[in-house]
């Protein structure tokens, strides 16, 4: 038999059949395992899918009226975003709103090109359906409470059309919408009912006329600038306006979260090695009749450094392998509950993971390996 | 040809002398027992002589060689190449099987031979008992362990200190037919001893009182 497989024999022995004692170090190994490619995969994974949609997809240039005209129409956006370049025209969403009563009660209706929202707000979250056609209704989450609405339900909206102080009083223009779904977003346009441009035009009398458009275009800053430039120029009415403040906002809380997730991360890696090295020491104090056994049957120093390393190596081994499956459903488990999205597996993350388990489990061993050579035989296999 | 040559040893703890200008030789092939009561320096004596102690004064010639003089990591592969030990306590590693422990003794000692291992203990009548652990064996059982880890790498010295202080009746003749056994066979053995019987199977016996060597007593009914 070679010395190499009496070596693995020797300490696989001892981790299996003395499982009680390594449980808790490779308990400690295989949560900090955990953690760390836990934490490891949400903090490159999470930024990059909401990166790619806050920076690809999501609303980034704003065409309001000119300060003067009271409102845009169809016509001015389209002469505007036609000095778009199509391909860098992801998403064109136009916005008009109008204070409308269900029930006596106030609230805003947002008239939309629902394809259009779908495409610069991809994380708006929608149970049940987009509305598809003219005479269906998507309400927000608040909206949906406060009437006790869902899909399938049908709600009447009221229209005051405004008219001068001293006229008489005017017929409200009332319509029925069918709901296909409700909105959840965390933001205001939870409070907000949205409906087709050809339904806000049949309920308020008036047609064609916008508040705002929203529009997602790729491209770096410059070039938007640029585009900007170019609008303000070429269509006065319409005056664009980059919404830098959204995406940077984005970003200042990624930074913010992704030092949060390195320190916490750093944090538990010294927790882990605590603890191992604690496991450890009592490991080596308690096996020092083992030793100065070993010694008195010719064993030198390195042998029992080779021999304990070997066993602590062998357990951040098998921690890390389990920690990295853990840790992958940990951060599956926090990404869909908390970012509403799921990541895909990083197969460098398995190694990774492992390498690093290793290498903190072999520096947490070095001090109690060491003094395990300080056994003198003579003392330790005394009788009585 | 005299294996061991003790040579005026002494060995000093603060306020106190074990062993106190002891000689001792022995011859190669020789079985010696050495008796007297606790804390006569018997263990003392025992460790030096396997080289895991130094005198504090003296010479303790082995095969040779001074090894009062040595470095210690000189004397690790000294008692591993020549010395095979047992202990009043067997001391077996508690989660290797009992062939693996015997192979733990040819691992240090050069390569590990499972076949080797399992020879060694169907000498010690322990063939069906091999894949136990020390905890499934009786304390007679885990001492023909230690006997077994102790010839399997064929030591020119065996030292057994008090090797059946822990044992019933039985088990203590066994061992001692074990011993007889290595004796034939030409290895050298230093026993030490409180029993009166196991003194008398030695050729000789050597008693120490408070660290001084006393008396010593020739078998004149040695049986080899
Ligand atoms: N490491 C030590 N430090 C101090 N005193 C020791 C040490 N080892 C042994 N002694 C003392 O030396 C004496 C001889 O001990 P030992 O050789 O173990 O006796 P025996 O084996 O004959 O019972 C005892 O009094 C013991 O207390
Ligand atoms: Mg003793």
């Amino acid at each position: 038999m070679k010395r190499q497989q009496m070596y693995f024999r020797m300490i696989s022995a001892s981790l299996l059949r003395r499982r009680s004692r390594m449980l808790v170090a490779l308990l400690a190994v295989t949560i900090g395992a955990t953690i760390l490619s836990g934490l490891v995969t949400i903090y490159y994974d999470v930024p990059r899918q909401m990166g790619a949609q806050f920076r690809s997809y999501g609303a980034n240039m704003i065409f309001t009226a000119a300060a003067d005209s009271d409102g845009l129409t169809t016509d001015q956006v389209e002469r505007a975003s036609a000095l778009i370049d199509a391909e860098d025209l992801v998403g064109l969403a136009p916005y008009r709103y109008e204070s409308v009563r269900i029930n006596e009660r106030p609230v805003i209706a947002a008239g939309t090109d629902m394809a259009g929202a779908q495409s610069t707000s991809p994380y708006w979250f929608v149970t049940g359906e987009w509305p598809s056609g003219d005479g269906e209704a998507l309400i927000g989450k608040a909206v949906s409470n406060t009437y006790r609405l869902g899909p399938g339900d049908t709600l009447t909206a009221q229209y005051v059309p405004e008219h001068a102080a001293d006229a008489e009083e005017v017929e409200p223009i009332e319509r029925t919408f069918k709901v296909t779904g409700v909105l959840d977003t965390g933001g205001s346009e939870e409070e907000y009912l949205f409906i087709s441009l050809a339904d806000m035009a049949a309920l308020t009398g008036v047609d064609d006329r916008l508040d705002v458009a929203e529009l997602s275009v790729s491209g770096g800053q410059p070039k938007l600038e640029e585009y900007a430039e170019a609008i303000a120029a070429g269509v006065p009415e319409v005056t664009p306006r980059l919404v830098k403040r959204v995406t940077q906002s984005e970003n200042t809380v990624l930074k913010k979260l992704q030092a949060l997730v390195l320190l916490v991360t750093v944090i538990v890696l010294l927790l882990t090695m605590i603890c191992v090295s604690t496991t450890m020491m009592a490991v080596v104090s308690e096996r020092r009749k083992e030793i100065g056994l070993r010694k008195a049957l010719g064993a030198s120093d390195n042998s029992i450094i080779m021999e304990f390393m070997g066993e602590g190596l062998l357990l951040g081994g098998i921690g890390g392998l389990l920690g990295s499956g853990l840790g992958f459903a940990f951060a599956q488990m926090v990404s869909r509950n908390v970012f509403n999205s799921s990541i895909t597996f990083q197969p460098l993350l398995l190694p990774a993971t492992i390498v690093v388990s290793i290498l903190v489990t072999g520096l947490a061993c070095l001090s109690p390996v060491r003094s395990a050579t300080d056994v003198d035989p003579a003392l330790v296999l005394k009788g009585e | 040809m005299s294996l061991l040559e003790v040579k005026n040893i002494s060995k000093v703890y603060p306020g106190l002398k074990a062993l106190d200008n002891v000689s001792l030789t022995v011859n190669e092939g020789e079985w010696v027992a050495i008796m007297g009561p606790s804390g006569s320096g018997k263990s003392t004596m025992m460790n030096i002589i396997g080289c895991m102690d130094k005198p504090t004064s003296g010479e303790v010639l082995l095969d040779g060689v001074d090894i009062a003089k040595e470095s210690n990591k000189n004397l690790t592969n000294i008692r591993r190449d020549k010395i095979g030990l047992i202990f009043q306590q067997f001391h077996l590693v508690n989660y290797l099987t009992a062939v693996e422990n015997v192979m733990v003794a040819q691992y240090y000692h050069s390569l590990p031979d499972e076949k080797e291992a399992m020879e060694a203990l169907g000498r010690v009548g322990l063939a069906e008992r091999a894949k136990h652990l020390p905890s499934q064996l009786s304390g007679g059982e885990q001492q023909r362990v230690c006997v077994a880890r102790a010839l399997i790498n064929h030591p020119q010295l065996v030292l057994a200190d008090e090797p059946t202080g822990n044992l019933d009746e039985t088990n203590e003749n066994i061992v001692l037919d074990l011993f007889r056994q290595l004796h034939r066979e030409g290895t050298t053995l230093i026993v030490v001893t409180h029993d009166p019987e196991v003194a008398e199977a030695a050729q000789r016996t050597i008693v120490l009182e408070h660290g001084r060597l006393v008396k010593e007593i020739i078998n004149e009914n040695f049986v080899s």
